[in-house]
């Protein structure tokens, strides 16, 4: 196929979580698909290619269900409860699933395991030509057709481009799409944590001065860490010699799960908030963190991208049935509206909630404790945040219900 | 415009669209709510398709096969779906413009549509018959709907479906179609529709009869505001689709 000419109707630029589910799902709609990934599939499934354990929420699952990719995972584990406590203060909130409904929270899924699973499904799935290493080097949005040049001479039309490269997204910054970010000034941590007793699915949210510090239930007895410390002092305890990472580690974890030791790398992702002012163009849309990356505080920028991919599934497999053009700008325009919201006040929330718990002000720390207080108090209020914290709030795409394409 | 012979062709009618048919392609400029329509039509007769030929809804050619016709089909806003959906389309106007400006589409787009200009009695006068024939938005603009009725059921071949999109004879549809669309929100130039040609669904249904025709559902299809989208519904007082059918042989 050198030097010719790929017809397809949508061309995915990234083929990591999202851009991955998002040509399957698509594929699996009748669609032609092209995901282009800079990296090969092999060397994305390497063990220290992502350290990071994904909190799936309940809504999310039934999507990577009904796509088929859920029974290629090699393990994921149950969150049965959620306890968000603040520092030393007695007042805590605790989630029980079962307060919502009979089925857990989430899952806790290895982002190293979800990989293997998409790529389990990307091989089992007619219509999905997945080009990795490969990179676009020339991309035109013309008026009926975006036209492609990758590196290797190849080009590929499609009627539709999604950006889903991540946080630097390049489709996004030459569309001219601005995006408001900051920085928060703080890494995450990332390790797994292998303890004596048995967590009993239950996560814990715990937000110590530096910010929050996350425990969550993987297979067998090990939690994966989610440490979120100001950047300088990551570095330093990144640094640290095994015995005193651990030393570190322990004040902070406590000791209700016996004795601890870490097992495997420890890894640090800088912390930052962005969201794209448009997600779409002409011929274009964004999608998963291309799109939004917010603070991984309540484990969600994933999730937020997989409710992407359902809302891009349902709406474009919609148009092909229909025989409508895949670039309509009013089916573009219906995505964004579909998404921005729920993204924004995502967004919002978790950034909220970080500010207000990074800090150990006396005044704050009183707000706190009577508001986590007053959630305990109004079984309502966190029913809703409990439905939040399972993926299945306002008017859901088929996928998220569980419905296959 | 020497299509304009025909009896059923109004041409005051035919030139108010030439005159906006420029645009047509365009789903964010004047002609936005005949594109926002589009999915809720398109919809309707897939649907009609699949029950009447037993189609496979998951095939993404769906009317693979099938011939059709769209009568007073403008710029192709509905000929070119339906052809990408697998349909051997032929689209026919009276204005001479639109199928310019539906011709020069389709070849930018790249979907395979016969246009031409002409009326729906001199393509009958032809003896050309179809699988699938549409007349949406036209029965309340033509001129004398027994002749155009007439020659749109005899276009059908034996088996065959008829798919028919129009406005009721109601005050809410004077309401909404002529004060609210035209005058107020200004959707459609003002004099686009004129409420006495509107057509109830029982005189719609009077014609199909008298052509040997089987109708087989009418269905209201509703705007809402707060999402900017038509569906199907069961309230036909302002906008309706209606299809029939031919008995085979
Ligand atoms: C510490 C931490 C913990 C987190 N925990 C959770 C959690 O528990 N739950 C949750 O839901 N979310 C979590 N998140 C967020 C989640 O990881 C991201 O939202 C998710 O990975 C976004 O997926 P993506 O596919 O949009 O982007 P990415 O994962 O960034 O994938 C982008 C892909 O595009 C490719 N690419 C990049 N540039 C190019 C290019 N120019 N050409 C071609 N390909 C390119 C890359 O190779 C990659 O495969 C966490 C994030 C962090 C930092």
């Amino acid at each position: 196929m050198r030097d010719g000419m790929i017809e397809s109707d949508v061309l995915v630029v990234g083929g990591g979580l999202v851009g991955l589910s998002l040509g399957i799902g698509l594929a699996q709609g009748g669609l032609d698909v092209v995901v282009v990934d800079r990296e090969a599939p092999a060397s994305q499934t390497l063990p220290a290619f992502d350290g990071r354990v994904s909190a799936i929420a309940h809504a999310s699952r039934q999507a990577l269900q009904a796509l088929g990719i859920w029974r290629h995972l090699e393990a994921a584990e149950p969150i049965l409860d959620i306890r968000v406590t603040d520092g030393t203060s007695p007042l805590f909130v605790h989630y029980d699933h079962r307060e919502v409904g009979a089925e857990p929270f989430g899952h806790m899924v290895e982002n190293r395991h979800l990989r293997l699973a998409l790529q389990g499904a990307v091989n089992e799935t007619p219509g999905l030509r997945l080009l990795a290493p490969a990179a676009v080097t020339v991309l035109e949005r013309r008026p009926a057709a975006v036209h492609a040049r990758l590196a290797d001479g190849r080009t590929v039309r499609a009627a539709l481009v999604v950006g889903a490269e991540g946080r630097n997204s390049p489709t996004r910054e030459a569309a001219g799409i601005r995006t408001t970010t900051w920085s928060y000034g703080q890494a995450g941590i990332v390790c797994t944590v292998g303890h004596e007793r048995p967590h009993q699915g239950v996560a814990q949210e715990r937000f110590l001065p530096a910010g929050p510090f996350a425990i969550l239930p993987m297979t067998g007895s090990r939690s994966s860490l989610v440490w979120t410390e100001r950047e300088d002092l990551a570095a330093a305890l990144l640094a640290l010699p095994e015995a005193e990472f651990l030393a570190e580690l322990g004040r902070r974890f406590g000791d209700y799960l016996g004795k601890l030791e870490v097992e495997g790398p420890r890894w640090s992702y800088p912390l930052s908030f962005l969201h794209a002012e448009r997600y779409i163009d002409h011929r274009l849309a964004l999608a998963g963190d291309a799109a939004h990356g917010i603070h991984p505080i309540s484990g969600q920028g994933l999730n937020l991208g997989l409710r992407d991919v359902a809302t891009l599934v349902e709406i474009l497999v919609g148009q092909a049935r229909l025989g409508l053009d895949l670039g309509d700008p009013l089916a573009l325009a219906a995505y964004e509206r579909w998404r921005r919201v729920d993204t924004f006040v995502l967004g919002a929330i978790t950034d909220g909630l970080n500010r207000l718990f990074s800090n150990d002000i006396a005044p704050v720390r009183l707000v706190r404790d009577l508001g986590l207080g007053i959630v305990e108090q109004l079984p309502p209020l966190k029913r809703v945040f409990m439905r939040h914290a399972r993926g299945d709030m306002g008017d859901l795409p088929g996928l998220l219900r569980g419905e296959p394409v | 415009m020497s299509a304009a012979a025909a009896p059923s062709v109004d041409p005051a009618e035919v030139e108010r669209f030439a005159r906006m048919a420029e645009a047509w392609w365009d789903p964010l400029g004047q002609f936005r709510p005949l594109h926002v329509l589009n999915p809720v039509r398109l919809g309707y007769i897939r649907e009609q398709a699949i029950a009447r030929f037993g189609l496979d809804p998951k095939a993404r050619r769906v009317l693979d096969g099938l011939s059709l016709l769209d009568i007073g089909c403008g710029g192709g806003l509905v000929a070119e779906p339906l052809a990408r959906l697998g349909a051997e389309v032929t689209g026919i106007d009276a204005a001479e413009r639109n199928i310019a400006i539906a011709r020069a589409h389709a070849a930018e787009s790249g979907v395979a549509v016969q246009y031409r200009a002409a009326s729906a009695e001199a393509l009958a006068a032809e003896g050309r018959q179809f699988d699938i024939v549409l007349a949406l938005e036209i029965v309340e603009h033509v001129a004398d709907l027994g002749a155009f009725m007439d020659a749109a059921c005899a276009l059908v071949k034996p088996g065959g479906l008829i798919v028919l999109a129009t406005l009721n004879r109601t005050p809410k549809a004077f309401a909404l179609a002529i004060v609210g669309a035209e005058w107020v929100l200004r959707w459609l130039p003002r004099g686009t529709h004129d409420w006495r040609k509107f057509v109830r669904p029982s005189e719609l249904a009077r014609e199909l009869r008298r052509s040997g025709m089987a109708l087989s559902e009418v269905r209201g299809v509703t705007y809402s505001p707060l999402a900017d989208r038509w569906s199907l519904s069961g309230d036909t007082a302002v906008n309706y689709m209606l299809a029939a059918t031919k008995p085979a042989g």
